[in-house]
């Protein structure tokens, strides 16, 4: 290859091509454009015209230039041109390649792969011998082998889901021999391991170094705090602000992993670290296995969670009433303090409890339980639960398991307790005696200030020594448990506050009900008491983050695995115990920082950017083409083809321009008025919520509109004059775009020619009708027909009304609560006084003694229909003053009155829907107080 | 097929293009009101022109009594002297008339041609006879239909030169041409006219790519029926020599014009006919 600075050609040769151009200069220059023949009948004018400029028979300069640049482009493009062509190293020295190999490089392992497949490409050409080594999992020094061969094995040449043991690698190091030069993948972040390995392979030989730039993520371990599980997450580098997601997955009831929640994970500019707070209801926080940053695939972007995260539900049940003693003598304060940090507490009636299916039941001196109660927490408890029993005065003073065994006590108790140290007898109070190294409390040291002042007996018998898991120094059992079914029962002789001993003010309380497994503490807290227990690993995470199940591998130590840190012995994964799971994640819980890996600047390091070779032919050969085609343009617009000839046609040229950019801009959406009526949305509920507002149904017609309008607004002004009701300034509504849910009472002037509503705008009508709302239907039509005649309105009503829910109508009793609502009212006329309006069918109420009114209590009818023209008879203009005449004379402004009544009437059914029908019962009521 | 009956069918399609010519001829005419057409001096006619006193040669039946009544002299009622003129109306019939620059503009022929009938119409609903070529003057709506047979008559030639033998002395004349051709016949022509007491008008029709030669590179131009070509390498540098040319022709058109009392007008295809009508109908009545 032949090099120009960065410019390397593959075929130079084609190059001195370039030299025939100056002679193709000449030979274009002479080549004038071809002429256009044109028809002219002005012909005679230019007879005899010569042309004085000679030289406009040349193609122009600047043409000559655009073509001969092209074909210049052409043959340097053929030439092969390569912008910083990978050089070849010229040794041949055995080429040891290495790969970190972590979960950093787990992403990117692929292009790693391809990588190394180049590199043993080269080195086969160049007839080197290569070896292959990952700094993850080093093994042996491999031995150098020639490059072809290794090729082979790069399928099974997969990265882990752990960081190289800076020991194990300077172990590693120390068995190089002879001569090699080395390239090394670099996973990108810094580790202290990295620089004694690199003085020790540049003893060999050269070393280069491919390290790309990107982004790497990693989980820190979670914490609980306040409820919310906090997740911290690192990168590196530190670059401007990112977002991730974190999602959380788990199983949902049956059985299929789903993702159960997300959240945000915003990484500030210059910021290597960033925090998500997620909360999740208790249910749904037990079921999380695992957490991810979305799209990362690498095992430091998994964080699997245990028992640490499972926060267990614990009811408690005490049969004393708290509320009205000092609290620190409250059976249940101990166990709240002790539960609340690593628990979810219920309580309640034990009924309800058992609805909750919680993990543990702690009845705290509750002696008697219903039978109904007692079967069902027997059931529970043979079905896995746990039962935990504290002792106290109750209990000591029943009758409860002192003949025989009951089923919810582990063992049968004497009558009375016992009291020790106390004033009223001898002795003094009891200490705890050490634990039974192969009982659950095991290992755990006992405070020498805990003593025993009170505690209620077990009666003796065969069974008793196999049920005690904690006794006194006397001998006499402190805490029994028994198995039942799936389930056990465990009693403490004692009360669970610090009335009979001062075991629950010890840390030991708090220890044995972790021992108990009634609450379950973070890893951190129970790694001292790990030595010696073995885990075998359940689940594996890969490099790739991917969770496969485990081969068989051997069981692990527990002391190990409290180290918590993932090597080749001890892969990151899910890890099951004798009754718990640790889960071991592939970040180290103390690694604190993520940095960019650095190199001492004598080492060749290629990043991305450094070893991107352009081939630059298609460049050269596309700006050919492009010049070719511009080329074209030019001698068209030098033949004068591409000018109109007329004023006219240029005209047409400029109109068809124009249209096209209309065009284009009509395509072009106007996202400033899509987003004005979303503006406008709260202020306008606001203001519909503030006050009452009655509403009309906008029917298109602007006529029928302003009257409807004016009427509610003469509606609005004789409520506010005359009731409690205090009405703001009315709207007018369109059912499609309007939520009607703001508007107790819709008024809608029915039109022959309005649209029928959308099935959108139906469902929020029968909604509104559903929730309580009233609709009243003026058909205006009363003067020419009755309801339900062939007018246009009518035939439009039943249009509308017919997919509404609308129960079934009758024309308006003369006891209806309409006609007593505010205004004692036997007429409702509008602009017209027909009597038919229709309300919904009463449901057959009986008439009450001595009332002239039957008793009807419930329903407000949600819709009311007539057709007399009420809002025109309601309208008022802006001073006040009636819109339309009504009638003739004193009568028709009688009907007027008569119809701002029946309005009145009609806002009070709405806002205050039966009260004046309950009305009814008050002599009844009256009557009654008297006795 | 009979010899008539070939007959019929040539004038068939000869006529076809007639009744849309005439019907726009018609429709431009109705755009010019009809004026008076009196000679504006006392004469033979109809309509009252002039009170003058009787003089002693006048006749006792030519007084006017109703007048001289009410004076002591006596009056003579003296009419408008109303003649029909004969027009000769000449569009140009060559292959050049048949240009037009771009597809929205009408054909120089075109627009002659129904400049010319709608005159025409004009002038016979006027009362005047109207000619055209070899066809003497006549009058009546015959004498459209056959002027417009004449003015679809076409000619293969880019020259042809307008022919006075045919028209009556002491009438008037209509030269519609480019008038782009060679001005020696024309002038020749103009005289014989001239000679004869023929006044009239002489009107230009140009296509505007013909006013203003807006081409550019290199063309071959040619004429219409393919005759003549002329080649130039840049089209763009004509353009000045070309307007002076146009310009001298329209110079030397309109003194040739003065010279003979005839006037001279000129009208471009992109500008409407009917203002130029008006022009040729005004030419007309001043005469």
């Amino acid at each position: 290859m032949w090099m120009i600075g960065p410019l390397g050609f593959g075929a130079p040769w084609l190059l001195l091509a370039l030299g025939v151009l100056p002679l193709l200069w000449l030979i274009l220059r002479a080549v004038p454009p071809a002429p256009i023949r044109r028809r002219f009948p002005g012909i005679s004018l230019l007879l005899g015209l010569s042309d004085d400029e000679a030289q406009t028979d040349r193609t122009p300069w600047w043409l000559l230039a655009l073509r001969l640049s092209a074909l210049a482009a052409v043959i340097i493009g053929f030439a092969g041109p390569v912008l910083n062509p990978r050089v070849q190293q010229a040794s041949t020295a055995p080429l040891l390649i290495i790969a970190d190999g972590t979960w950093a490089d787990a992403p990117v392992w692929d292009a790693r792969i391809a990588r190394i497949d180049t590199l043993l490409d080269e080195a086969h050409r160049a007839g080197r011998q290569a070896a292959l080594a990952m700094l993850s999992a080093p093994g042996a020094l491999p031995a150098f082998v020639p490059a072809a061969t290794l090729r082979q094995n790069l399928p099974g040449f997969t990265a882990n889901p752990w960081e190289p043991n800076a020991a194990v690698l300077t172990a590693w190091s120390d068995t190089f021999d002879g001569t090699f030069d080395t390239f090394w993948l670099s996973d990108g972040l810094a580790r202290d391991s990295r620089a004694p390995l690199l003085a020790a392979l540049e003893q060999h030989g050269t070393v280069r170094v491919l390290q790309s730039p990107r982004m790497i993520m990693a989980l820190r371990p979670l914490s609980y705090e306040g409820g919310a599980v906090e997740i911290s997450a690192m990168r590196s580098p530190t670059g401007t602000a990112t977002q991730a997601q974190i999602d959380a997955i788990g199983l949902d009831p049956a059985g299929t992993e789903r993702l159960l929640a997300s959240a945000p994970l915003l990484f500030d500019a210059g910021q290597a670290e960033a925090e998500v707070s997620l909360t999740l209801p208790p249910e749904l926080r037990n079921r999380v296995t695992r957490f991810e940053i979305t799209g990362q695939r690498s095992a430091a972007a998994v964080l699997l969670t245990d028992d640490a995260l499972a926060r267990r539900e614990i009811a408690l049940l005490t049969s004393t009433n708290s509320a009205e003693g000092p609290e620190l003598l409250s059976p249940l304060h101990y166990l709240r303090e002790a539960l609340s940090p690593s628990a979810d507490l219920i309580e309640g009636l034990l009924s309800e409890m058992l609805l909750a299916n919680p993990n543990v039941i702690i009845l705290a001196d509750v002696a008697n339980i219903a039978p109904d109660d007692a079967t069902a927490l027997a059931a529970w408890v043979e079905a896995g639960g746990m039962l935990v029993r504290f002792a106290g005065p109750q209990l000591a003073r029943s009758d409860v398991a002192r003949q025989q065994e009951d089923v919810l006590l582990p063992v049968r108790l004497r009558n009375g307790g016992r009291t020790v140290g106390g004033a009223m007898s001898w002795g003094a109070p009891k200490a705890l005696a050490a634990f039974a190294s192969d009982g659950p409390f095991a290992g755990l040291s006992i405070p020498p200030d805990i003593t025993v002042s009170a505690q209620v007996l077990a009666q003796p018998g065969p069974e008793l020594s196999g049920r005690v898991i904690a006794q006194l120094t006397d001998g006499t059992p402190l805490v029994t448990r028994k198995t039942l079914g799936n389930g056990q029962i465990v009693l403490f002789h004692v009360t669970a506050n610090a009335e009979w001993s001062t075991l629950p003010l010890s840390g030991l309380f708090v220890q044995m009900l972790e021992r108990l497994a009634i609450s379950a503490r973070p890893l951190a807290v129970a790694a001292d008491g790990l030595e010696g227990t073995f885990w075998s690993a359940q689940r594996l995470l890969d490099a790739q983050g991917t969770l496969r199940d485990a081969d068989e591998l051997p069981p692990v130590d527990g002391a190990a695995l409290a180290t918590a840190t993932a090597g080749p012995d001890l892969p990151p994964g899910l890890y099951a115990g004798t009754d718990r799971q640790l889960a071991l994640n592939a970040v180290a819980p103390d690694r604190a920082v993520l940095a960019p890996a650095a190199w001492p600047s004598h080492i060749a390091v290629e990043g991305m950017q450094a070893i991107r070779t352009l081939p630059l032919k298609g460049m050269l050969i596309a700006a050919a083409l492009v010049m070719l085609m511009l080329d074209l343009i030019a001698s068209m617009w030098l033949a004068g083809r591409l000018h109109s000839q007329s004023v006219a046609h240029k005209q047409s040229v400029a109109h068809k321009a124009a249209a096209l950019i209309v065009a284009l801009m009509i395509i072009t959406p106007a996202p400033g008025q899509a987003q004005t009526p979303d503006a406008n949305n709260d202020e306008a509920a606001i203001a519909a919520t503030t006050e009452v507002i009655l509403a009309h149904v906008l029917t298109g017609d602007a006529r029928i509109d302003e009257t409807a309008a004016a009427g509610l607004l003469g509606l609005s002004r004789a409520l506010y004059q005359r009731t409690s009701i205090e009405p703001g300034r009315p709207v007018g509504i369109d059912i499609e775009t309007s939520e009607l849910a703001f508007f107790p009472f819709l008024y809608w002037p029915v039109t022959a020619s309005q649209p029928l509503p959308s099935s959108a705008a139906y469902d929020k009508l029968n909604r509104y009708l559903r929730s309580g709302g009233m609709i009243l239907f003026d058909t205006r039509d009363a003067d020419i027909g009755g309801f339900g005649s062939a007018t246009p309105e009518g035939r439009m009503l039943q249009a509308i009304a017919r997919p509404l829910a609308i129960p079934a109508l009758e024309p308006l009793p003369q006891d209806h609560v309409l006609t007593r609502a505010f205004y004692l009212l036997q007429a409702f006329p509008g602009r017209y006084n027909s009597p038919e309006i229709w309300v919904e069918a009463s449901a057959g109420g009986q008439a009450a003694d001595g009332m002239p009114f039957r008793n009807l209590n419930d329903g407000v009818t949600p819709v009311v229909i007539g057709g007399n023209d009420w809002a025109a008879a309601w309208a008022v203009e802006e001073n006040g003053t009636p819109m339309f005449p009504i009638g003739r004379g004193m009568a028709g402004e009688r009907q007027r009155e008569i119809a701002i009544r029946f309005g009145i009437n009609l806002l009070m059914h709405a806002l205050t829907g039966n009260y004046k029908s309950d009305q009814v019962h008050v002599p009844a009521l009256l009557e009654r107080l008297g006795q | 097929m009979s010899k008539t009956g070939q007959l019929r069918s040539q004038a068939e399609a000869l006529a076809a293009p007639l009744p849309p010519l005439l019907a726009r001829a018609e429709h431009l005419a109705g755009s010019v009101a009809m004026g008076e057409h009196g000679r504006r001096r006392a004469g033979m006619g109809d309509i009252f022109w002039q009170y003058r006193q009787a003089q002693p040669t006048d006749s006792a039946r030519r007084i006017d009594w109703r007048r001289s009544a009410r004076t002591d002299q006596a009056y003579v009622q003296e009419k408008e002297w109303q003649i029909a003129q004969s027009v000769m109306i000449w569009a140009n019939p060559a292959a050049s008339m048949r240009y037009a620059s771009t597809d929205d503009l009408p054909q120089k022929a075109d627009r002659a041609a129904v400049l010319a009938l709608a005159l025409t119409i004009l002038l016979i609903r006027g009362g005047e006879r109207v000619g055209s070529g070899t066809l003497p003057p006549g009058r009546g709506e015959v004498q459209i239909r056959r002027i417009a047979g004449a003015m679809a008559a076409i000619e293969p030639g880019d020259e042809v030169k307008p022919d006075t033998s045919h028209m009556p002395a002491h009438s008037q004349a209509v030269f519609i041409s480019d008038f782009l051709s060679d001005i020696a016949p024309i002038a020749t022509a103009l005289h014989a006219a001239a000679a004869k007491g023929i006044t009239g008008t002489l009107f230009q029709v140009l296509d505007p790519a013909e006013a203003h030669f807006p081409f550019k590179g290199r063309t071959i131009f040619e004429s219409i029926s393919g005759d003549m070509r002329h080649e130039t390498l840049k089209a763009s540098a004509l353009r000045d020599k070309y307007l002076g040319r146009l310009a001298a022709r329209q110079d030397q058109l309109s003194q040739l014009a003065r010279q003979t009392g005839w006037q001279f007008h000129i009208h471009q295809t992109d500008a409407a006919a009917a203002p130029a009508l008006r022009w040729l109908y005004r030419a007309m009545e001043t005469r």
